[in-house]
């Protein structure tokens, strides 16, 4: 069951990839904050109660609910235009997501003191870099809180596959992490707002030497 | 009283921020200072103490935290003063004063704290109030390096705990549950070699964001750049230190494994792409700030450069990152000076210092001597052990280009600080000149002082503490 939620995972990936508009990529987040909650359900399912409690409920509540409707309370209150504006065609971006996540899959191969956990390190390593891909290639400064919330998806991924022996408050660490990240983030776009015209990354490029 | 402390420069905070009395705020930012100094001679007297499990007072935290408490005195005094008139508006000032305050307090805990995690807690901390400081100007460029700063710091913070992870996976056989740092010394001989390169990687790569080294350096200059000077202070001198402890500290470890040597030369790859970069840069850029932030990243190559040598350069190391945060943040400090004369950062319209502020014009003088490690500075004393620590360790073919470049570094701060100092500025105004109270300039003097005290004379306290803080290094 697992392998079938960390797969749809993987493929919501590519569907980022070729996503036009901003609110199917705050929808996609919330899809993956759903298969997140399933994922942490079973792995974590013989660890002990409380653990257990606040995960599920970081999943369920922060990554599926409270982190999508932020996203798109700050795209409608910005009037931030639909259109994602990618630099590349979304046909190059689905080759590449899609070479990332073979890569990390013969990376990963190599490896062999994985402590059965190859398929986590697989999809975990994918989220990382096609989120550090997208990151380059949109053009608008919310999609890079979008990606952050990608990569922080993935690193959650990560840190399921050895959460096993690791204690609470790294996965307390988790939480606080997209927490401040997203909601200061988010804050700081309507702020934005109010001094630039436009929410575009062309326009925080003055700062050089 | 870790616990103490932390909840109380909270509370202080949170006063603060809905306080609306002048006078309210200054007794509290006093408050808040007396509770800095008061909380580090606990710590100094109490040293070796573990408190709640995850903040130990070890010889590094304390040395970290006497200079974090030196500067933060004039930075939180002198902030009166620097803040401009025009902008006085009240929400932005107590936004400022709580997000020092919270910058100041997340720094001494990050420093003492014993458990790699909580590190990374108190790090992300500081990000945050950095941040708000960054953002006091509101206008267009202030926006712009927030924006950065937030964002790399926050993919290097996440690169950190990426690397947290893969460390507890080298852990793997041992059956050891803690990520302390006394833990991992202990095991990391039996360390899994494989996770544990991985974890280095992602973990160095993380703080080089904060302690301004290649490749996520990019981020820190902007914001000093932005930030107010008693901020930007802050970021050049105690924030870089919390990178270089967290990068300490891991190396701590590595140096007891197989990996040591491996790690050296990342680390030395790193630090002397970083000087190389910093040179280029600083023969270009016209904006003072920007220069001397530039100046700290090669200070900081310096440093790691040391680190990776060895020997006498671990001792060196340690003394020039001390005497590098007093003597870049009483150069700040100074810069806010002549910001408030000029109105620019541009050395193209500074120039003829001597003629409007005499205190501050000997004091850049001094500085120019104390930044670029001519003698007496002591940043001169730890230059030449670190090159010393090169020539034993055999790397002369780093030490020969990189006294090169530190040359073209000298000839670049000599001539942007001899112009301010002595050629007549372009379409200067005289008429509406601000002038610079001139006791302002005092805190100045004392941190140069320091530099140069602590340099030729060391205390022994001071000598046996940076002993200590490098006693488990191989």
């Amino acid at each position: 069951m697992i392998n079938i939620l960390l797969i749809v995972f993987t493929m919501s990936l590519l569907f980022f990839a070729i996503g036009n508009r901003l609110m199917t990529y705050v929808k996609i987040l919330a899809l993956q904050g759903v298969l997140l909650f399933g994922i942490a359900f079973y792995g974590l399912i013989e660890s002990n109660l409380a653990t257990l409690i606040i995960i599920l409920l970081e999943t369920i509540i922060v990554k599926a609910i409270a982190i999508p409707l932020f996203l798109r309370y700050v795209i409608i209150k910005n009037n931030i235009t639909r259109e994602a504006e990618p630099y590349l065609p979304n046909f190059v971006s689905l080759i590449i997501v899609t070479l990332i996540i073979a890569a990390t899959f013969m990376v990963s191969n190599v490896i062999h003191d994985i402590h059965n956990h190859k398929i986590y390190f697989v999809v975990a390593l994918s989220a990382l870099f096609s989120g550090l891909y997208f990151m380059s290639t949109r053009k608008k400064i919310i999609t890079h809180v979008i990606c952050y919330v990608l990569i922080e998806n993935g690193v959650f991924i990560l840190s399921l596959a050895v959460g096993k022996e690791m204690p609470m408050l790294v996965n307390l660490g988790v939480l606080f992490d997209v927490f401040v990240s997203v909601f200061l983030l988010g804050i700081f776009i309507n702020k934005v707002g109010d001094v630039l015209q436009d929410t575009d990354v062309s326009q925080l490029s003055n700062l050089k030497d | 009283m870790i616990l103490i402390y932390i909840a109380a420069s909270l509370l202080i905070s949170g006063i603060l921020f809905f306080n609306k009395v002048t006078i309210v705020r200054k007794i509290l930012v006093l408050l808040f200072l007396l509770m800095q100094i008061i909380f580090t001679a606990y710590e100094f007297t109490h040293k070796g103490l573990t408190e709640f499990n995850f903040f130990k007072a070890d010889a590094l935290a304390i040395l970290m935290l006497i200079t974090l408490t030196i500067i933060s005195i004039p930075a939180l005094l002198h902030s009166y003063d620097y803040i401009y008139k025009e902008q006085d508006n009240r929400r932005a000032r107590s936004i400022y004063y709580v997000a020092m305050i919270m910058l100041i307090m997340a720094l001494s805990a990050a420093y003492l704290s014993s458990h790699i995690a909580v590190t990374w807690i108190f790090v992300e901390l500081t990000t945050l109030s950095a941040s708000a400081l960054i953002f006091h100007r509101r206008n267009a460029g202030s926006i712009e390096a927030t924006w950065k700063y937030i964002f790399v710091c926050s993919i290097s913070l996440v690169f950190v705990f990426i690397g947290i992870l893969f460390l507890s996976l080298a852990l793997g056989d041992t059956n050891q549950e803690t990520l302390h740092y006394e833990t991992l010394i202990e095991l990391a001989p039996n360390l899994n070699q494989f996770w544990l390169r991985l974890s280095f990687i992602f973990i160095f790569t993380g703080f080089t964001a904060k302690l301004g080294l290649v490749p996520m350096y990019t981020a820190g200059i902007d914001a000093k750049d932005k930030a107010p000077t008693p901020a930007a202070a802050l970021f050049s001198s105690v924030l870089m230190n919390v990178g270089f402890v967290g990068v300490f500290r891991f190396y701590e470890i590595i140096s007891h494994n197989p990996l040591h040597q491996w790690a050296n030369h990342v680390i030395m790859i790193s630090a002397f792409l970083s000087i190389f970069i910093a040179t280029v840069y600083m023969l270009k850029v016209k904006n003072i700030k920007r220069m001397l932030a530039y100046s700290s990243i090669e200070h900081m190559g310096v440093i790691m450069l040391g680190l990776a040598a060895g020997g006498i350069g671990y001792y060196a190391a340690i003394l020039h990152i001390i005497l590098h945060s007093f003597a870049k943040s009483a150069l700040f400090f100074q810069i806010g000076h002549i910001y408030k004369t000029y109105k620019t950062k541009n050395t193209y319209y500074i120039g003829n210092y001597f003629k409007y502020n005499i205190s501050g014009a000997i004091f850049m003088l001094i500085a120019f001597i104390c930044v670029t490690g001519m003698p007496p500075s002591g940043l001169f004393i730890s230059e030449f052990y670190i090159f010393k620590a090169l020539f034993q360790a055999n790397y002369l073919y780093l030490l020969i280009p990189l006294l090169i470049l530190l040359t073209f570094i000298f000839w670049a701060l000599g001539r942007n600080f001899l112009k301010i100092l002595f050629t007549p500025p372009v379409d200067f105004d005289e008429s509406c000149i601000e002038k610079v109270n001139s006791y302002e300039t005092l805190s100045q003097y004392i941190l140069m002082g320091l530099v140069i005290y602590l340099g030729l004379n060391p205390p022994v306290f001071f000598n046996d503490l940076i002993q200590e803080a490098i006693k488990n290094l191989i």
